[in-house]
């Protein structure tokens, strides 16, 4: 019965070879260790203390989900498929080796059919390695993605993964070449390479010897891996699974963080290195170059200065920095490669990165804190300190009076309710750009009109709402926010309500999860409340439209807070044809409004989110309508279908339209 | 150390709609809301420039109205050092420059400045503007319409724009008193938690305002609102027509 | 006191100011009411000859060579001792860089009041001002003192206060000027390198409507004629038709010209934004509904390839005749 042999070909004269492994294996592993200590050590050091050991549980499915099943890093195909070939192959690999010592030491097993297993699993994770790296080198070296970092530490980590997994397929085929066991077709890679070395003649001696040299190698290569690794592009396979484990688990992404304080109450402006948390500072440790975040951003497409992975790789520069001893824990965050004042302002904070980044780092959390450090220092564009200005003396961005708040509902047939006077069931809270926003007026209008048809008891709040402050905290003006959060609390606590509806995402994401109202009742989107409206019959359509459209999720409605099926069940029960844009639903393009964007200056941009956005539906086939869901959108993309000469051919349609047109 | 005072004051936001009080010769208060008038805000700005670059102790002086300390304790979390709220002010009634003028004078006169710095102009100023008033009655000379200043031993370089955009470096002896029209840089951007941390620690000074003397005035007779102005005049007729009328009204208009 | 309306004349590089002209004609409507003479003060180094074109009765000369610049303290001394010598009812001051350096300071150097924004002498000789941005008008009546009025443009035009020359021209002796607190050191010239838009008075402002950018060139030889300047709404801009220094709106500058001409633009929020500060807004555009109609003072709703022609016509008629 066949059966694992330890050592096999390698002579015993200087005692048994494990002495040798383990001793070089134990030495490389402690070496690690030390240096990972090292490095790990300054996270601490350098960056603020925050507990993220609660809900243990779940950081351990995360570690599993994202670490060893690899959810995020199997979002994309090519890429993804490419990264699990080479990194479940290793993990196979691993446990083979780990298997092995175990059947050494403790607890003989590998023998008869399951040694035969054993062996085919192993020779399984060989080929599946080959075909990762195979994926890996053509993409690396062919395709050459934009994304890509290209380094030669890419190159040899490349080269050592394959010579590690050459060099064991190769000590075995020779084992198999000389040995020629029986099951040996259960190692058909392996079998196949030594009837490749039976085929050269070669005696069974001269098989012997190579097997040792091969094996000799194999084993520095392993120990020279393990040895580079804390330098290498393969330290994510540390830190990364560090990183998933310490994610954010407390607060979801529509929730930021309020200003840090001292441990006497002083607020933190980030700054400096030696300002951010140690899990911010391990971010940049832990950061694959992957280049994904880079992307999936909006404003890196638009040809901002702005790349989400520079970002985040330029706090790993200034950290390497400190190890090196070149610079002091309090190094300025900005003016270094990739962490300039401009590169934060391009931030449409849509979340693209954070949703794709496969080792769960938080961008946003440090964009809005180093932005948050800007705006005490004054240190603002123009417009930008206009918008703040305004809203924090009129309540809006406009700079209008906030008794205009609702003129818009002029011009309506049927008045509305004065939500803070009059009982209501909803309280609408219209936001700044359906309220004030002339071109928008109609559209405001329209959605009264549908929800009085539906027989909603609704009413806004006149003079009384402010903008509810979703854009101002993620500029970084939290002082600000606070100031809008409490006056519209108070406004809303004048109010008997049951629950609030809004049409604008951003508005809709404060309130869900930043508001700290006393007593919560359920906050909806207009799209939410229009698909139970359409559900319980109390909306129903009479003149289905026919259309092919297609719909532009919102970030602060799909990314932020899940909502991608509502909009699409209530275009649908319009009677139109719903065709999707090849990035949907969660990897949707942001229009590039968000994060305050909308009120700073453009600066020079190759081509807008939003324009690339409707290139984007412009390819769909025979599509007409372009549905949007959020008020912003709808002055965003109105612009990009002129700027882009789609005027014609591409309507854009809020989602109230279609309500409108079918009922 | 050099001693800057500002003169700041809240004007009616043009943003709202403006009311005429029932007695017909006045604002309606009531509906005014009040903002800081902007040239004293570059007045402001101005004053923390030169404090930044060559040191100066800078008091902002404002008349009471309501929201005065949100803008005086911004005023401290831009840099200004001693904050002064005039109080004892008729709140229904706007007084007239002359006399607050006097008032201020006396109060300045104490503090003994270098340098006075106040917007050029504000908007509802009817009975002339305060700068050169208060600047006459403490015997100093005045110069407005500046955009940047800069002290150098006892005189200011300030430059002044002059009709047609032609600009002048003026030379002033201190102590003398400067019309503000733009500060060397935008007025900074406060973020609201400065201000709030100000409200916490700075101090506001209320000084009274004593009696104001309003003799000898000129009367109000009426105050009302200007016709509206409407939709645009349509010109009509042919193109040629329409191209006649409009010549015509670039005659006018003084451009041809 | 007499009755006689004073009047402090503005002159700037040789020129008399337009203003100078409307308190003239602002001072004539008074004096008819008050009953007495139009008197204008003239003072300058060699600027006798100014005086000449205006509607005044009588002109009081002071020149010396610390005059020639304006500075405030110079002026303010000169008109003290005017004002010490004849007693007007009232003295016009520009509401301008010039004479708001001396009005104010001087009321209360004499303790006389003055009335600020003066736009216009109403029928009841009452003085009308406009205050708050101009959403606010009043009428005032002349205190029994000599009042100062500080005079805005908008109410007469430079015409009507043309005519001359003075029937009578007095020779003021100058006081003592030495040790001025007030200096001019040195003028600048404004930077001509690069067309600040808004700074220009006459602009012509293309949109989409203009369509390509070979039609660029129709609209600047409009501009060429006024003597104004090209500018543009965001579309035109991103084409690169025109540099970005041009575009007017949000995402560009404010404007504030005495004349904006508007071809092709629709009149979006952004746009507009930038174009509120214009004297007068005339609009081209072939859709009667455009936005752009509601804040021009005149509006023409036709294709404006159809106007350009006939309009350069006109205007090149007009400036030739
Ligand atoms: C965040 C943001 C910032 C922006 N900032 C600015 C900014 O700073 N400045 C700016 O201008 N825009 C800005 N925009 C763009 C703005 O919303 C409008 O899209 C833009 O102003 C429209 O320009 P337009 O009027 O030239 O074009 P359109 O809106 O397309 O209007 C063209 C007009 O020309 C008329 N027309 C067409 N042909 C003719 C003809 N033959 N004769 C007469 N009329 C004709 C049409 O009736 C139409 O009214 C911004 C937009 C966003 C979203
Ligand atoms: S949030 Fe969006 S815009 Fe900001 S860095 Fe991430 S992907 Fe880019
Ligand atoms: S931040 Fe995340 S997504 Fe971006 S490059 Fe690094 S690992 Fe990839």
């Amino acid at each position: 019965m066949p059966e694992y042999v330890e050592y096999w070909g390698i002579p015993h004269q200087w005692g048994s070879p494990s002495i040798l492994v383990y001793s070089v294996m134990f030495l490389a592993a402690g070496i690690l260790l030390v240096r990972f200590f090292l490095k790990a050590r300054l996270w601490w050091k350098a960056g603020r203390s925050e507990s993220r050991w609660d809900r243990i549980p779940t950081r351990i499915w995360y570690l599993i989900k994202y670490g060893i099943i690899q959810a995020r890093v199997l979002r994309q195909s090519y890429p993804g498929v490419m990264h699990v070939a080479i990194a479940w192959s290793f993990f196979i690999l691993f446990l083979g080796t780990a298997l092995a010592t175990i059947h050494s030491h403790f607890f003989r097993f590998l023998s008869g059919s399951v040694f035969s297993f054993y062996k085919l699993a192993l020779d399984l994770a060989t080929i599946l390695f080959l075909v990762g790296a195979v994926l890996a080198i053509y993409r690396r070296y062919v395709t050459k993605p934009e994304r890509l970092t290209y380094q030669p530490q890419f190159t040899w980590t490349l080269v050592l993964l394959v010579l590690i997994v050459l060099g064991g397929i190769t000590t075995e085929s020779l084992r198999l070449a000389v040995e020629q066991p029986v099951n040996a077709a259960w190692s058909p890679a392996g079998w196949l390479l030594a009837r490749g070395f039976l085929a050269t003649g070669a005696s069974t001696e001269v098989l012997t010897n190579l097997h040792l040299y091969v094996w000799l190698v194999h084993l520095l290569i392993v120990a020279t891996t393990i040895l580079t690794l804390p330098v290498g592009s393969l330290f994510h396979v540390l830190t990364g699974p560090l990183n998933i484990f310490f994610a954010e688990l407390e607060r979801p992404t529509g929730t930021l963080p309020p200003t840090p304080t001292t441990a006497d109450g002083a607020p933190i402006y980030v700054s400096k290195l030696n300002q951010l948390t140690w899990k911010q500072i391990l971010n940049g440790d832990a950061c694959t170059e992957c280049g994904r975040c880079q992307d999936a951003c909006p404003a890196h497409g638009a040809g901002y200065i702005l790349n989400p992975k520079e970002l985040i790789l330029g706090i790993r520069s200034l950290m390497d920095r400190v190890k090196s001893g070149q610079a002091g824990y309090d190094l300025p965050l900005l003016d270094n490669p990739g962490l300039s004042q401009e590169a934060l302002w391009a931030c449409t904070t849509c979340g693209a990165c954070i949703t794709e980044c496969p080792v769960l780092i938080e961008h946003i959390d440090t964009i809005v804190e180093l932005r948050r450090d800007l705006v005490i220092e004054g240190s603002i564009d123009g417009e930008l300190q206009d918008a703040l200005t305004n809203l924090g003396r009129y309540g809006n961005s406009f700079g209008q009076s906030p008794r205009k708040r609702a003129q818009w509902t002029e011009g309506l047939e049927q008045p509305v309710k004065d939500a803070t006077r009059e009982k209501v069931e909803y309280l609408w809270y219209v936001g700044d750009y359906a309220s004030y926003y002339p071109s928008l007026a109609e559209l405001t209008r329209k959605t009264a009109a549908v929800f009085q048809k539906a027989g909603i008891d609704f009413g806004v709040m006149f003079k009384g709402e402010n903008n509810a402050g979703n854009d101002v905290r993620r500029v970084g003006e939290e002082g600000l926010f606070e100031m809008l959060v409490e006056k519209n609390i108070k406004a809303m606590e004048r109010c008997d309500y049951q629950a609030i509806v809004t049409t604008d995402p951003h508005t809709y994401n404060t309130l869900l999860n930043e508001y700290p109202f006393p007593e919560k009742r359920p906050i909806l989107h207009y799209s939410e409340l229009l698909a139970q409206l359409i559900e319980e019959g109390r909306i129903q359509f009479s003149n289905p439209l026919n259309f092919r459209v297609t719909y532009h999720d919102p970030c602060y409605l799909g990314r932020y807070n899940g909502i991608y099926e509502q909009p699409r069940k209530v275009i649908q029960a319009t009677g139109c044809e719903l065709v999707e844009m090849p990035r949907t639903r969660d990897r949707a393009l942001c229009c590039g409004a968000g994060g305050g964007r909308i009120w700073m200056d453009e600066g020079n941009v190759k081509e807008r989110a939003s324009e690339s956005r409707i290139r984007e539906a412009a390819e769909l086939d025979k599509v007409d309508y372009f549905i949007i869901a959020c008020p912003k959108d709808y002055t965003m993309f109105q612009d990009a279908v002129k700027t882009t000469g789609f005027e014609e051919s591409l309507k854009v349609l809020d989602l109230i339209d279609l309500v409108d047109k079918a009922i | 150390m050099t001693e800057i005072v500002v003169i700041a004051r809240l004007v009616p936001d043009l943003v709202e709609e403006l009311e005429i009080a029932p007695s017909g010769k006045a604002l309606d208060r009531s509906w005014l809301r009040l903002i800081i008038n902007e040239f004293d805000n570059h007045a402001i700005e101005q004053a923390i420039i030169i404090k930044e670059r060559s040191g100066a102790k800078v008091t902002v002086i404002s008349p009471d109205a309501e929201g005065v300390e949100d803008m005086l304790y911004s005023s401290a979390a831009k840099g200004a050092d001693r904050l002064i709220k005039l109080t004892g002010l008729d709140e229904e009634k706007k007084p007239t420059n002359k006399s607050l003028a006097q008032s201020l004078a006396g109060l300045i006169k104490e503090i003994n400045p270098d340098l006075i710095l106040t917007g050029v102009q504000a908007n509802d100023d009817l009975t002339g503007d305060l700068g050169p008033q208060v600047a006459d009655l403490l015997d100093m000379p005045y110069v407005g319409y500046i955009s940047g200043v800069s002290l150098e031993g006892s005189t200011a370089k300030a430059l002044k724009e002059y009709p047609g955009g032609l600009l002048a470096e003026m030379e002033i002896s201190l102590p003398a008193a400067l019309g503000i029209q733009a500060s060397e840089e935008p007025p900074r951007y406060v973020a609201i938690s400065k201000v709030r941390q100000m409200m916490s620690t700075a101090n506001i000074e209320e000084i009274s305002a004593g009696e104001l003397d309003t003799e000898g005035e000129f009367t109000i007779e009426r105050m009302y609102l200007p016709e509206a102005a409407e939709k645009a005049e349509m010109l009509e007729g042919s193109e040629e027509e329409i191209a006649a009328q409009l010549t015509s009204v670039l005659e006018d208009l003084g451009l041809l | 006191m007499t009755q006689d309306i004073y009047v402090v004349i503005e002159h700037i590089q040789g020129k008399v100011s337009d203003i100078s002209y409307i308190m003239t004609a602002a001072a004539k409507d008074l004096a008819q009411h008050e009953g007495g003479e139009v008197v204008g003060i003239l003072l300058g180094s060699n600027v006798s000859h100014l005086k000449d074109n205006l509607a005044l009765d009588r002109v009081i000369l002071g020149e010396h060579p610390d005059l020639k610049d304006f500075s405030s303290d110079a002026w303010k001394r000169t008109l003290l001792a005017v004002f010490a010598e004849y007693s007007p009812r009232a003295v016009f001051f520009g509401n301008t860089t010039i004479g708001s350096d001396l009005s104010s300071s001087i009321a209360a150097h004499q303790d006389c009041p003055i009335i600020n924004h003066c736009i216009k002498i109403s029928d009841q000789g009452l003085v009308t001002s406009q205050i708050c941005g101009g959403k606010i008008m009043t009428d005032s009546q002349l205190s029994e003192k000599t009042t100062l009025i500080s005079m805005i443009p908008g109410g007469y035009k430079p015409e009507e206060g043309q005519g001359g020359p003075p029937r009578d021209v007095v020779e003021f002796p100058v006081p003592d000027l030495s040790d001025l607190k007030v200096k001019v050191a040195q003028y600048i010239e404004p930077d001509t390198s690069d067309v600040d838009i808004s700074q220009e008075k006459v602009l012509v402002a293309v949109g989409r409507g203009i369509q390509t950018e070979d039609n660029i060139e129709l609209a600047q030889e409009l501009a060429d004629l006024l003597g104004g300047t090209l500018c543009a709404s965001r579309p035109v801009i991103d084409q690169g038709w025109l540099p970005t220094s041009r575009l007017v709106g949000k995402s560009g500058k404010s404007v504030k010209p005495d004349l904006y001409l508007s071809l092709g633009i629709s009149g979006a929020t952004e746009h507009l934004e930038g174009i509120t500060g214009s004297k007068t807004i005339v609009a081209v555009n072939s859709d009667p509904d455009a936005p752009i109609f509601d804040v021009a003072k005149y509006g023409i709703e036709v294709d404006l390839f159809d106007l350009i022609d006939p309009l350069l016509e006109k205007i090149e008629a007009a400036k030739g005749g």
